[in-house]
């Protein structure tokens, strides 16, 4: 049974020190009880509060270190099926395949194309975290050598693939020794085996199976004190993989099964590389916390790290950019002067299309707590004084020498009683952020 | 060792079945129907229930303005792009289950075509393909209410999806809509309240809420997908709760919206070639739909043949390998 947050809290020491990351005890235990915390996190805990929190207090679904500080990345924890309920809270780790029975000059220059893999959007860089390596060659040696390779050059948390537990353990003992890499077996492997590579690895496992086979293999294992451990469908078709990860989870969540209660690791590679892309991005909506794939191609791997992005936002919280005048590209005090509100999506909508278009302007971000153009003006939160404020706390009169601004097509409505407000110039710009740049270059006029 | 627990849910409530197109035998002129709907669990989780139809493409056919689509969209169309009826046979060529016909050119700024010219365009497509037909208005509600009912009449008898009822513009749509025995999309902009509320009012003005399809708004991966992915998932869990009021089958604009992001038209990104270019788009558009499939959509309005030739694919994959083929 799950405990309260009262009950936890009677066996907590009650010093407010604030080394678990939370400024009260009482706060502690109150996310401890929610499945967001772990009694691990509390440093002073007695052995004799923590036999008698045991195992109840655990989180539903259990957090997983994989690699080593500070690369390491942390999955799993999660609190909710749906992410209207709660946010998403470890995004997917996405991880790269690469074959171990590349020779080493290719196996270098997957890493050198794994540096390039960043991509700036709404002013976050999204990358893929992991490479997963995969025992093709069917030689120990052989993958030992790609492992020691690929972490030299890139550091990054891996996943080893092989069906061979010889395999897994010398990449993982030799080169990769501290490392924590998640040791994926691949083929028939009894929790004795995996039990023993786990220990002496110091490593996180991956089990794979149908539920009930992988439920087993999770309980033997943590009969061994085996307990980061990852669940995988493996290869299994889109359908059945689907199935396992939402069955899990609500094993998890909804009826607190312990032997489920572990991160889902989920596998879109195939021959046809488009397909598995697209699975790719399901499996992100749909659970998995460490994604294993083939989308090296820019155009496949963007939509996924995108659909991660999106799906792993915080549904509470608007993701907005400071309210305030941005400077983009050398401005002068004649540059124009464009107004837009402090939703992310519409200001990062709005710079990258002044960037594009090589015209330096001023852009005011409006607060409008993190909402876009017309849900702000119907919201009565982009309005003629609102935007007139925001003018005057952001000093725009100090720093251009013209006195008109543009705004979004979308409020054209707004366009007269803006200018008596604020007694400036009001031009109205295109509806799109997709038209800025042929606004700039052939509407827009100096008074 | 610990038998697994049951995880499955017991649902109440369950997605109507909404039949589009009517053959001969039916009073209409069609080859084919489609029909969506029906599900009495969540997307694909067939260990649960009936998962209902297969998911619906349809194709994005303008009346006029498709010349100024991204250029990855013309080389796939060609030509067909300047009539309706060709782009129509091209897109049916291609694989999609319905044709969605947007009278754009008749918005007032963007050639404000008249209701009769609608009224021709309408029959021009009808009678070059044999699937059914989505007549979707240019969005303001004036013209709408103008060219709508002479759309309809065209079509009448067709049973086609005409969209769209708005909280604010509903009852011209829905009169002619039971006059010519047309389903109706009901439009709602990202909420739930008022995507009820639509139902309502179109139920209230006498249209059977049996015959209505949603369309909460679309928004593509990387803008706003998220908020779109919640509001279905939503949706979804209160029709299988049992709320009659949104129990109703979906409809994702992913086309429309895939092609606006500049990761579609135009990759901001280093690296991007010549070669891998025209695959952005392509991705961008099935992606957004693959998303959206997962938190519930039965039909998705498209535009790139091989985006739609993947995510028919993507569908076959989550769709129970014995599903009976409509």
């Amino acid at each position: 049974m799950a405990l309260t947050g009262l009950e936890i809290y009677k066996h907590l020491p009650k010093e407010n020190c604030k080394e678990c990351g939370v400024p009260t005890c009482l706060a502690f235990a109150m996310k401890v009880a929610a499945g967001q915390a772990g009694l691990d996190d509390c440093p002073r805990l007695s052995d004799q509060a923590r036999a008698q929190l045991g195992e109840a207090s655990a989180p539903p679904q259990r957090l997983v270190k994989i690699g080593a500080d500070p690369n390491a990345i942390q999955v799993g924890q999660e609190t909710a099926l749906f992410r209207h309920d709660d946010k998403f809270h470890h995004p997917t780790a996405v991880a790269l395949r690469i074959s171990d029975a590349e020779d080493e000059p290719a196996l270098r220059q997957r890493c050198q194309a794994f540096r390039k893999l960043q991509f700036l959007r709404v002013g976050v860089t999204i990358h893929p975290d992991m490479i997963a390596l995969a025992d093709e060659s069917g030689s120990p040696d052989k993958m030992q050598a790609a492992a020691e390779v690929i972490y030299n050059e890139l550091g990054v948390p891996m996943v080893l693939m092989s069906d061979k537990i010889e395999a897994l353990s010398a990449a993982a003992m030799g080169p990769l020794n501290g490392s924590r890499p998640v040791l994926y077996c691949t083929g028939q492997a009894g929790a004795d085996e995996l039990a023993d590579l786990a220990q002496r690895t110091s490593s996180p496992v991956c089990v794979a199976g149908e539920l009930q086979a992988a439920a087993d293999t999770v309980e033997a294992l943590a009969a061994k004190g085996v307990r980061d451990v990852l669940i995988s469908r493996g290869a299994a078709p889109a359908r059945e993989a689907l199935a396992f990860a939402t069955q899990s989870r609500r094993a998890a969540l909804n009826k607190k099964f312990r032997p489920l209660g572990c991160p889902i690791l989920a596998v879109a590679c195939g021959e046809d590389k488009t397909a598995a892309a697209l699975d790719a991005c399901a499996h992100v909506a749909k659970y998995a916390a460490v994604l294993v794939c083939d989308a090296w191609p820019p155009h496949l791997l963007v939509p996924i790290l995108t659909t991660r992005q999106n799906v792993y936002s915080d549904p509470q919280k608007p993701v907005q950019v400071e309210a305030k005048l941005y400077d983009v590209g050398e401005t002068s005090a004649d540059s124009p002067l464009l107004v837009t509100t402090n939703f992310s999506l519409s200001y990062y909508s709005v710079e990258s299309e002044v960037e594009a278009s090589r015209i330096p302007c001023r852009i005011l971000a409006v607060d409008t707590e993190g909402t876009s153009v017309l849900t702000a003006w119907a919201a009565d939160k982009f309005n003629p004084e609102t935007i007139a404020a925001a003018l005057k706390a952001a000093g725009v009169e100090e720093k251009v020498a013209h006195r008109q601004l543009v705004i979004p097509g979308h409020v054209a409505v707004i366009a007269a009683s803006l200018a008596e407000e604020c007694g400036w110039k009001v031009l109205v710009g295109p509806k799109e952020a997709s038209g800025i740049g042929p606004y700039l270059k052939n509407d827009y006029k100096m008074a | 060792m610990s038998s697994l627990p049951d995880v499955k849910e017991k649902w109440t409530g369950k997605v109507n079945t909404v039949v589009i197109g009517a053959t001969p035998e039916e009073g209409g002129t069609r080859t084919s129907t489609v029909t969506i709907g029906g599900a009495e669990t969540l997307p694909f989780l067939s260990f649960e229930g009936a998962v209902g139809r297969r998911p619906a493409i349809a194709a994005e056919v303008w009346d006029s303005g498709g010349e100024a689509w991204p250029e990855v969209l013309r080389q796939a169309y060609g030509e067909a792009l300047s009539s309706p009826g060709e782009w129509a046979k091209k897109a049916v060529e291609f694989g999609v289950d319905l044709i969605c016909l947007r009278l754009m050119g008749a918005h007032p700024d963007s050639g404000d075509r008249s209701p009769q010219q609608c009224a021709q365009t309408v029959k021009e497509v009808l009678a070059a393909v044999g699937v059914p037909l989505i007549i979707w208005g240019c969005g303001v509600d004036e013209k709408d209410n103008q060219i709508l009912p002479a759309a309809s009449a065209a079509a009448k008898g067709e049973n086609c999806l005409m969209g769209t009822a708005r909280e604010k513009n509903y009852r011209t749509i829905v009169a002619v809509c039971l006059a010519d025995k047309h389903k109706l999309i009901a439009e709602s902009p990202l909420d739930i309240n008022i995507a009820k509320q639509v139902n309502i009012l179109c139920s209230d003005a006498g249209f059977p809420v049996g015959d209505i399809v949603i369309f909460p708004t679309t928004g593509a991966l990387g803008y706003g997908i998220e908020y779109v992915y919640s509001i279905q998932e939503r949706g979804r869990l209160a029709a299988l709760r049992g709320d009659k009021l949104l129990g109703q089958p979906v409809i994702c604009d992913v086309g429309f919206e895939a092609w606006r992001a500049k990761e579609a038209k135009a990759p901001p990104f280093e690296g991007v070639t010549d070669e891998t270019r025209p695959y952005w788009g392509v991705m961008w558009e099935a992606a957004t739909a693959l998303v959206l499939l997962q938190a519930g959509a039965e039909l998705v309005v498209m535009r790139h043949p091989d985006a739609i030739q993947y995510v028919r694919k993507a569908v076959d994959r989550f769709m129970p390998a014995d599903e009976e083929k409509s």
